[in-house]
């Protein structure tokens, strides 16, 4: 294990020296960083051109100048760390120790978002495999993965935030608008629910007349404008998750997880009002973080306490209901701030197409909230309208896979009910393929999502790329090409420890 | 009920001939080809491409050469991307679909179908150039990338030890450059040459995928018994790659180089919109929608067009992809229908 981690760390040092030297070159030969000034008629233009070639060593050939960025690179060995200076006059380890934070918050919650919903409608299609909703599904899938990221960007720009905001003056759902929402709702859980006829009749008519309703209340209520659940809509919410995660975890009909998933949706109003004057103005990151660790903690205390023989799978489920409840009363209390958002932030215009935050802010947790969070909502949805696509048809073919698998029929055979075979034994094994994917989507987080930041106009590790590049600022380009490179070497070497780790079938150690 | 047994056997027993009656006496080739014209989604697909090839290449004329010294072979619409004609309609597509008793007026075509942009030239004519660009580009960076995907993975897989060690971390290095550059680095050395450039370029640096795929195949064909026998009859290393193991591993290689196209395509439309790859006075479905994302208010159709066009071709060419891997994959049966059961039936019928 160790002897295949050194040579494979050893590789990667290598494959790391050729890659930057190979890039550095061409980045040089892609154009003349000082065009600009050759062809300006201004008096200090030769003064500038010679300023720059002293400061940035234009003078010395590519080839050589690599290994002296090199030496900068390297010298975190001695204390002497540097990226150079950009063209614009600052380090490069400055410009990207802005912009990373803002790439990461970008494209992680895409890509987290993009695996758990793909993942998602994987499953379902796969299950209902040859349906009417899976031909539907794959269709849309195809259609997505074709879609180019920009053209995409460039519409929900158009539709979802300044139509949107539009509409948002006057709150109205016009009735075809009602209908045919409640129509879409009506044909979606009715083809993911399934069963025979009568089945899918009475699972569309519910779900229409359902979802008919809210968006009717939605609509008469000026929902929108206010926000907010309320302690009775938590409660009910909470029991409905109770009973959900109890049902996908150890199945409704294990009463002990039951009764202790329903004790945790119990504690949620009496949680709700505890919590409310704790929810002040200084309320932080930090104690955010404590609050989700504090509240997955009671859900395992109980889990373990009460659970009898069940005790694993009780603290499990507990915690997972518990995490969610208290995330819907977090939720409820951004919401509560929406108005003074809505209204004194952002002037009744709550959808951004630019920038990652509005500039000069100063506001407490939930106002900060709001804010990144209105700023993110459509680069997130059009880079996981890209990326779903690929989750939907991985998750799906490798689900198929497994299912085919002898042990899944053995399964079935020794009486297990249909719920424990596809949640235990096939979802389980079918995720194994998947890590490769995750672990490349994730090496390229660091690396921002070029088009996207461009289009948002997003200040991240994509935009520095893309304007160095077009300068032809080598330091600046090598910024960024050196942290993606050595994430995705890492990720790929992350992904074969997993992938072995998972499956005992593979020796990393060949 | 023992009677709906004895059925459901009966019904078992004929679907299996029916399926073996099939294939029977066909070659592997053929029973692809069978499976592929029988996957509805992907033969529309290949005609709406067929029709978009032809259409395109033939609407605008072919352009060979570079942008100063062009070798021009005319099409038969009635503009060139140079060409300003004055504005009509305010630029508006003069493209009607519905006939009169729809929307009151006819059905038509007009002098400017795609409208015209912001200076006047005929829209259509410069998305029909950006198309043939787009296509260009699908085309040779598959071509380039199959090519080289495929010698380096079957070197790699067959011959292994250090050969395979050092084509694989050559693979990774490759890997690590960003197309970014390249296109930077074509665009704006060689950006004259034309997008057959752009693409050659390309493909020189797309091909990792494929080249860990066909390895990988190699890697398990060659372990295989007839690979052994071939090699016991005397059959030397040339013959045995490209005799005995490619031939197997050709669907993997058709499937990967399909959806390498599709990618292909979204590749170069993101690199134009960036500014690097193919740049004006040239004309791509990428750079028509970065030069016109601001004003979709205004022309919206100066951004539907090419979007529409990427889209399509994109969409076929996955649909293609997908169709071929059903068509190549072995274990893929057949989806047995309500017709093939009823024709079953009264085939058994008319037997007894």
């Amino acid at each position: 294990m160790v002897a295949y981690l050194a040579r494979r760390i050893g590789a990667m040092l290598l494959i790391l020296l050729g890659a930057t030297f190979l890039i550095y070159n061409l980045t040089a030969i892609s154009g003349d960083p000082l065009e600009d000034l050759r062809l300006s008629t201004e008096e200090n233009a030769q003064y500038l051109i010679e300023q720059y070639t002293k400061d940035l060593q234009l003078d010395i050939p590519p080839p050589v100048r690599y290994f002296m960025w090199l030496q900068g690179v390297l010298g975190f060995l001695w204390g002497d760390f540097t990226l150079g200076v950009g063209l614009d006059g600052a380090p490069v380890l400055t410009s990207l120790s802005l912009a990373i934070p803002i790439s990461i918050r970008l494209v992680i919650t895409a890509t987290i978002l993009s695996i758990i919903i793909g993942i998602s409608i994987g499953i379902v299609t796969a299950l209902r495999q040859y349906s009417r909703f899976d031909y539907s599904v794959t269709f849309t899938a195809f259609l997505f993965y074709s879609l180019p990221i920009f053209w995409v960007a460039v519409l929900l720009k158009q539709f979802g935030a300044i139509g949107f905001n539009d509409w948002l003056m006057n709150p109205v759902i016009a009735p075809e608008w009602l209908f045919g929402l409640s129509l879409v709702s009506a044909i979606f859980w009715a083809g993911i629910i399934g069963g025979d006829k009568k089945r899918i009749a009475i699972t569309g008519a519910v779900a229409f007349v359902s979802s008919g309703a809210v968006l009717y209340y939605i609509s008469a209520s000026g929902w929108l404008l206010t926000l907010g659940l309320g302690p009775v809509l938590i409660t009910i919410m909470g029991f409905g998750v109770a009973l959900g995660i109890t049902q996908l975890s150890s199945g409704l009909s294990n009463r002990r997880v039951l009764a202790i998933a329903l004790g945790m949706a119990v504690l949620t109003p009496v949680f709700y009002f505890v919590m409310q004057p704790v929810f002040t103005v200084e309320f932080d990151g930090a104690m955010m973080l404590l609050l989700a660790i504090a509240t997955i903690g009671v859900g395992v205390g109980a889990g373990m306490l009460f659970g009898g023989d069940h005790r694993k799978a009780a603290a499990r489920t507990a915690a997972i209901v518990a995490f969610i409840n208290a995330g819907l009363i977090v939720l409820d209390r951004f919401m509560q701030s929406w108005p003074i958002y809505f209204n004194e932030v952002a002037y009744g215009r709550p959808i951004k197409t630019v920038g990652d935050s509005t500039l000069d802010l100063q506001a407490d947790y939930w106002i900060m909230g709001i804010d990144t969070t209105v700023h993110l909502l459509l680069p997130t949805m059009a880079l996981m309208l890209v990326s779903l696509a690929g989750y939907v048809r991985y998750s799906r073919a490798s689900l198929l896979e497994v299912l085919n698998q002898d042990y899944i029929r053995t399964a079935r055979a020794k009486g297990l009910n249909e719920r424990t075979v596809i949640m235990r034994h096939a979802f389980r094994n079918s995720l194994i393929p998947l890590t490769t994917i995750m672990a490349f989507d994730f090496a390229g987080v660091l690396g921002g999502a070029i088009i996207t930041e461009q289009v948002f106009a997003w200040r991240g590790m994509g935009t520095i790329f893309n304007q160095a590049l077009g300068r032809v600022d080598l330091n600046g380009v090598m910024g960024v090409v050196l942290i993606t490179s050595i994430s995705a070497l890492v990720f790929n070497l992350i992904a074969d420890l997993i992938y072995s780790a998972l499956d005992p079938r593979i020796r990393v150690t060949k | 009920m023992a009677n709906n047994d004895k059925e459901f056997l009966d019904e078992r027993g004929s679907e299996e001939s029916l399926e073996q009656k099939e294939t029977a006496g066909l070659s592997q080739s053929q029973i692809v080809i069978r499976r592929f014209v029988r996957h509805r989604a992907a033969m529309t697909s290949l005609i709406v491409l067929s029709f978009i090839i032809l259409f395109v290449f033939t609407a605008g004329g072919i352009q060979l050469g570079s942008e100063e010294a062009p070798f021009r072979i005319p099409g038969w619409w009635q503009w060139t991307i140079t060409d300003i004609p004055d504005f009509q309609n305010d630029g508006a597509p003069t493209l009607d679909v519905f006939p009169a008793f729809i929307d009151g007026t006819g059905t038509q075509i007009g002098d400017h179908p795609f409208g015209q942009d912001t200076i006047g030239k005929d829209y259509f004519a410069l998305v029909m150039r950006g198309a043939q660009q787009s296509i260009t580009v699908m085309f040779v960076i598959g071509i380039v990338a199959a090519f080289i995907g495929t010698v380096l993975g079957a070197i790699s897989g067959f011959f292994g030890k250090w050969v395979d060690q050092l084509i694989m971390r050559f693979t990774d290095l490759i890997i690590t450059v960003p197309a970014l550059i390249v296109g930077a680095v074509i665009g704006i050395q060689i950006g004259n040459l034309g997008v057959f450039m752009l693409a050659l370029f390309l493909g020189l640096f797309t091909w990792t995928g494929l080249a860990r795929l066909v390895r990988g195949e190699f890697l398990s064909l060659r372990e295989r018994e007839f690979v052994e026998a071939a090699r016991v009859a005397g059959a030397s290393n040339r013959r045995i790659i490209f005799k005995h193991i490619l031939p197997n591993a050709m669907g993997v290689v058709i499937v990967s180089v399909s959806l390498l196209m599709s990618s292909a395509i979204l590749l170069e439309t993101g690199l134009s919109f960036l500014g690097f790859g193919v740049v004006a006075p040239d004309v791509s479905l990428g750079l028509l929608i970065s030069q016109n994302q601001d004003s979709f208010t205004i022309y919206p159709w100066l951004f539907w067009w090419p979007g529409l066009f990427i889209v399509t071709i994109a969409l076929c060419i996955n649909f293609i992809g997908d169709g071929l891997r059903d068509a190549f994959d072995p274990r893929q049966k057949r989806r047995i229908t309500r017709k093939d059961r009823l024709a079953a039936k009264a085939a058994k019928r008319a037997g007894a």
